[in-house]
């Protein structure tokens, strides 16, 4: 990739060598969510739907905070409330912001067949184009962490865009700017894993298993994770442990396409020699007497 | 006229017919080619991205998607219709074994090896029973694809399995498709007369079907 736009070529006001000539900074973007600092407040859940254009849905109540079930086609941005008994009886009160994690190896990307309905760019966002987009919902096969939502009267997936449309006009996303207690950070992918990491060595104090989620199943994120508790994910709302594309996905996608291909393009070869060396069954006339 | 009949060698006497056919068969029977040639293009398009402008030629990405389950449910329709007719003439029979044992002289046009046959002969009968239980599977598994968002959240995991069975079932129907289709437009002349006009020569009867001609006319040699 060509950070060239990015490389400072000359700084104003400035005698002998430019400092930081021709170095860039990587040009991928991070958010970083710091779980151990949100406290719920959903001002993130707001700026999306705003920046977005989506209306406000009916909330559903389920005894806890979380504002519904689930993200939904026009609710990409959900905090999840965990309430979860520790070994020592004490209680942790776990909020985790859900949305697509912009996978460096999308899953949904990978099984997707509708030709440029999911676009993959090079800062990392991971971002679907309605316009092409069919409606099979193999996208949804595809994703290791149920993320895209289908939208029955469209016919179309939805998600999270990391703010594509902000970030491409060098703002952060939406639920970045919102976030009053700084838990949301937006960055290079390096910057941020400095960050989570310097996160993580103040939080070992208290908690031993802090760590960074940025999981290597998919090729790592674009949206990592400060857990307290980094050895359990899952107990943040359905975090998975060790998220991968799904095996099947790979093999349909990767071997049986393989031989499908393979397998017609050498039948009708096959089917065609046979006609030439072989030619048609001839029927032998025999007049039969007839009784 | 005397001195015996005197044929022009520019008159062809027309050969003797039997019906191998009925209207109904015919009928079924190409609605099912429609609808799997339908199925078939359409599918290929979503199942690999060098098929995608199959795609396009068919209406666009959502237009195939719309429809492909919907001429699903007519294939296996005219499936099971057929099934039902032609079931009991598909059954495994002793002969099969022999025309087995002879499937090299077949491939290789030594039909005059080939020992007696039912209305239908032994591949013909494996081309069937593929293309029977396949759709029963891609019915059972399209189903799936047709409605995903309707899988419990539980149950998700099975998704990545049902869309590669889909497709390699898919892809052996093809195998066999492939070569019906080649047997009888280019290999079995008279065998697409059979399909479109119903009838065939007695000859083609004898020769490709002999137990099944001397069943239907009581004729024996």
């Amino acid at each position: 990739m060509s950070n060239g736009p990015l490389e400072i070529k000359a700084i104003s006001g400035h005698s002998g060598p430019v400092p930081g000539q021709d170095v860039s900074r990587d040009y991928d973007v991070c958010k970083l969510v710091d779980t151990t600092t949100c406290i719920g407040c959903k001002a993130c859940e707001v700026a999306c739907l705003e920046w977005n254009g989506y209306e406000f849905r009916e909330t559903t109540f389920d005894n806890t905070y979380q504002t519904m079930p689930d993200t939904a086609w026009n609710f990409w941005n959900l905090i999840r409330f965990n309430e979860h008994e520790n070994d020592d009886g004490t209680l942790s009160w776990l909020m985790r912001k859900d949305q697509c994690m912009h996978c460096e190896d999308p899953g949904c990307l990978a099984a997707c067949p509708a030709e440029g309905a999911i676009v993959q760019y090079k800062n990392g966002i991971v971002d679907f184009n309605q316009a092409n987009c069919i409606g099979c919902q193999y996208c949804v096969t595809g994703c290791p962490f149920d993320i895209p939502k289908f939208n029955n009267v469209t016919k179309k997936v939805y998600k999270c865009t990391l703010c594509s449309d902000r970030v491409g006009a060098g703002l952060e996303p939406a639920c970045i700017k919102a976030c009053p207690t700084g838990c949301l950070h937006f960055g290079s992918k390096d910057d941020m894993k400095a960050l989570a990491n310097r996160r993580v060595n103040q939080l070992k104090e208290a908690h031993k298993d802090a760590g960074v989620y940025d999981p290597e199943g998919v090729g790592g994120t674009h949206v990592i994770y400060v857990l307290h508790d980094a050895k359990n994910p899952e107990k943040y709302g359905g975090l998975p442990a060790d998220p991968r594309v799904p095996l099947m996905v790979r093999l349909w996608k990767g071997p049986l396409k393989w031989l499908g291909g393979m397998g017609m393009i050498f039948g009708v070869l096959g089917v065609f020699i046979h006609r030439v060396k072989y030619g048609p069954k001839h029927v032998d006339k025999v007049e039969e007497k007839r009784p | 006229m005397s001195g015996g009949a005197v044929v022009r060698p520019s008159i062809s006497i027309p050969e003797e017919q039997v019906v191998r056919y009925t209207f109904q068969e015919r009928i079924y029977h190409w609605i099912n080619a429609i609808a799997y040639t339908y199925l078939l293009t359409t599918g290929l398009a979503l199942f690999t991205p060098h098929m995608y402008w199959l795609a396009a030629v068919l209406g666009g990405g959502p237009t195939i998607r719309f429809w492909h389950p919907w001429m699903g449910v007519l294939y296996m329709i005219t499936i099971f219709w057929m099934h039902s007719k032609w079931k009991g003439d598909m059954i495994a029979t002793k002969e099969d074994k022999e025309w087995q044992k002879h499937v090299k002289d077949y491939v290789e046009n030594r039909d005059d090896k080939m020992p007696p046959q039912h209305r239908f002969n032994a591949g013909q009968k494996q081309f069937w029973w593929v293309m029977f239980y396949g759709s029963i599977i891609l019915l059972l598994t399209g189903i799936v694809l047709w409605f995903p968002e309707e899988v419990p959240r539980n149950l998700m995991w099975i998704r990545p399995i049902i869309v590669f069975i889909h497709s390699a079932t898919a892809l052996l129907t093809i195998a066999g498709f492939l070569i019906h289709v080649y047997m009888s437009v280019f290999v079995t002349p008279g065998s697409m007369k059979g399909m479109l006009d119903g009838t065939v020569s007695a000859n083609w009867a004898r020769q490709h079907h002999r137990l099944w001609y001397e069943k239907i006319t009581g004729r024996r040699k």
